[in-house]
């Protein structure tokens, strides 16, 4: 099947490898419904723990919410490569003649569909219990919408270098919090702009530079990474 | 000369063994004399009292903390450049004494807040972005030790030291593009420093006398590396004169 991908056109192979990744995490639902359900159950504790006071929940909504979502992307990181890495396909992949770049740009996709875009959906949601009002919902969907790719794009960095390590798990929580911050201090910063009547247009302007930033060179390290587990 | 012969292990061993010396005495007499300027020449800031002269430690231990990220991003960047392995070797050398000055930078910069700012701690740009440094040292260190083939663990943490480099702008510029409560540099190339020569002076010299430091402790690092690695070959034994 992979040696067929050499006959083929560069971007249904590219393609092919999104749908295949979007397939097989299909196949194994529960994968994540779980991710989904930590988000909604991690965000639902500080609520139970702070007491349930609507002005102080109002004032720390938007960072629970965003800490909760760069948490839940995290859990679901070692899934992006392990998989692959384990069975061969991944091999197979970096010594077929697609650029490893564009290849792990789809997988890295792929996993921004399967559990940042969910996120951008229920968070509103979780936000109406937080007593957001709708303008601090709209930021914080688009706020996430505009991060969650950046925190997947960062994540396949993280996923790459810590394939087949020993606690590899914990490690990528070591290696890529560090580096998510930026996004949660601007992330968090535009929806807590619009609560004290600040614009959220500079916080949004910086997701989408980092985004733009990531998308260019994230890619690069990760399949320098990639090459460098699976030689 | 030929500098390219010291850039394999064999020959920067015992290179490296005769340097340690001279290093570690310049730093320590450098320190000591940075020290007798910071703390008993240098006159008491007519704002802060007696409380400033953490500066004489705190400044140049911060300077470190980003220089040395640098640098040993620069070595990963050739590790992985040209496969040297002593380039790696330096590399992974050099991240125990960054994070160490990283620790020093926030714990004496506690110390001056305490009585300056009536907290231990703030969560300032500057603050935040110097502990991402620190955290951004413990996880290049253990990756470095989470990976049991070296050359693997080599390149696989040169990576993320790469990536990583984008916080020192980060550190260096936040309390230019935010205002934070950390003050701004008294230092710079272009304007005549915003402090007394003397401070200026005894300042300086402790920076050296820590760079001085950093050469020493690194060589000795690096020798260790290169024993534990060598341990098996015949290499060694040529090194035992």
């Amino acid at each position: 099947m992979i040696t067929e991908y050499n006959k083929i056109g560069a971007f249904s192979v590219l393609l092919r490898v999104f749908k295949r990744d979007i397939r097989i995490a299909w196949r194994r639902r529960s994968d994540i419904a779980n991710v989904f359900f930590f988000f909604i159950i991690a965000t639902s504790l500080f609520p139970l723990g702070l007491g349930a006071d609507p002005r102080l929940l109002h004032a720390i909504a938007p960072s629970v919410l965003w800490v909760c979502a760069l948490l839940s992307c995290m859990l679901s990181l070692p899934r992006m490569f392990a998989n692959d890495y384990a069975d061969g396909t991944l091999e197979q992949l970096i010594m077929s003649n697609q650029p490893t770049l564009l290849i792990v740009l789809m997988k890295t996709l792929a996993h921004w569909v399967l559990s940042g875009l969910p996120l951008v959906l229920v968070a509103p949601l979780i936000g109406l219990q937080f007593n957001l009002s709708v303008i601090e919902l709209q930021v914080l969907a688009l706020s996430l919408l505009l991060g969650t790719p950046t925190l997947s794009l960062i994540g396949s960095i993280g996923g790459a270098l810590t394939l087949g390590v020993r606690s590899g798990g914990v490690l990528i929580a070591l290696l890529i919090l560090p580096l998510y911050i930026p996004v949660l201090v601007f992330g968090a910063g535009a929806v807590n702009a619009v609560f004290v009547g600040m614009g959220a247009s500079g916080g949004l302007a910086l997701l989408g530079a980092m985004l733009a930033l990531s998308l260019v060179f994230a890619p690069l390290a990760a399949s320098m990474a990639l090459k460098i587990a699976i030689e | 000369m030929n500098w390219l012969k010291y850039s394999s292990p064999q020959t920067f061993y015992p290179l490296a063994g005769k340097l340690v010396p001279w290093f570690a005495a310049g730093a320590a007499l450098l320190i000591l004399y940075g020290l007798y300027i910071g703390l008993l020449i240098a006159p008491t800031d007519f704002q802060q009292g007696e409380g400033y002269r953490i500066i004489f430690v705190h400044v140049p231990a911060a300077w470190f903390s980003m220089f040395l990220y640098v640098i040993m991003a620069a070595y990963a960047a050739l590790g992985l450049a040209l496969n040297a392995r002593l380039s790696y070797m330096m590399a992974s050398s050099i991240a125990p004494t960054g994070a160490m000055f990283t620790f020093v930078a926030l714990v004496t910069g506690a110390f001056w807040g305490k009585p300056m700012w009536g907290a231990w701690w703030v969560w300032d740009a500057r603050l935040t972005s110097e502990l991402i440094l620190l955290f951004l040292y413990i996880g290049y260190m253990s990756l470095q030790a989470a990976i049991d083939d070296k050359r693997r663990a080599d390149r696989a943490s040169a990576v993320l030291a790469i990536v990583g480099v984008i916080n020192v702008p980060i550190i260096y510029f936040s309390v230019k593009w935010w205002n934070t409560l950390h003050q701004g540099a008294s230092v710079s190339l272009t304007k005549s420093p915003a402090m007394a020569s003397i401070m200026l002076k005894g300042m300086l010299i402790m920076a050296i006398g820590f760079w001085l430091y950093s050469i020493a402790v690194i060589l000795l690092r690096v020798r260790r590396e290169i024993e534990d690695r060598e341990r098996s070959t015949a290499l060694l034994r040529n090194f035992r004169e």
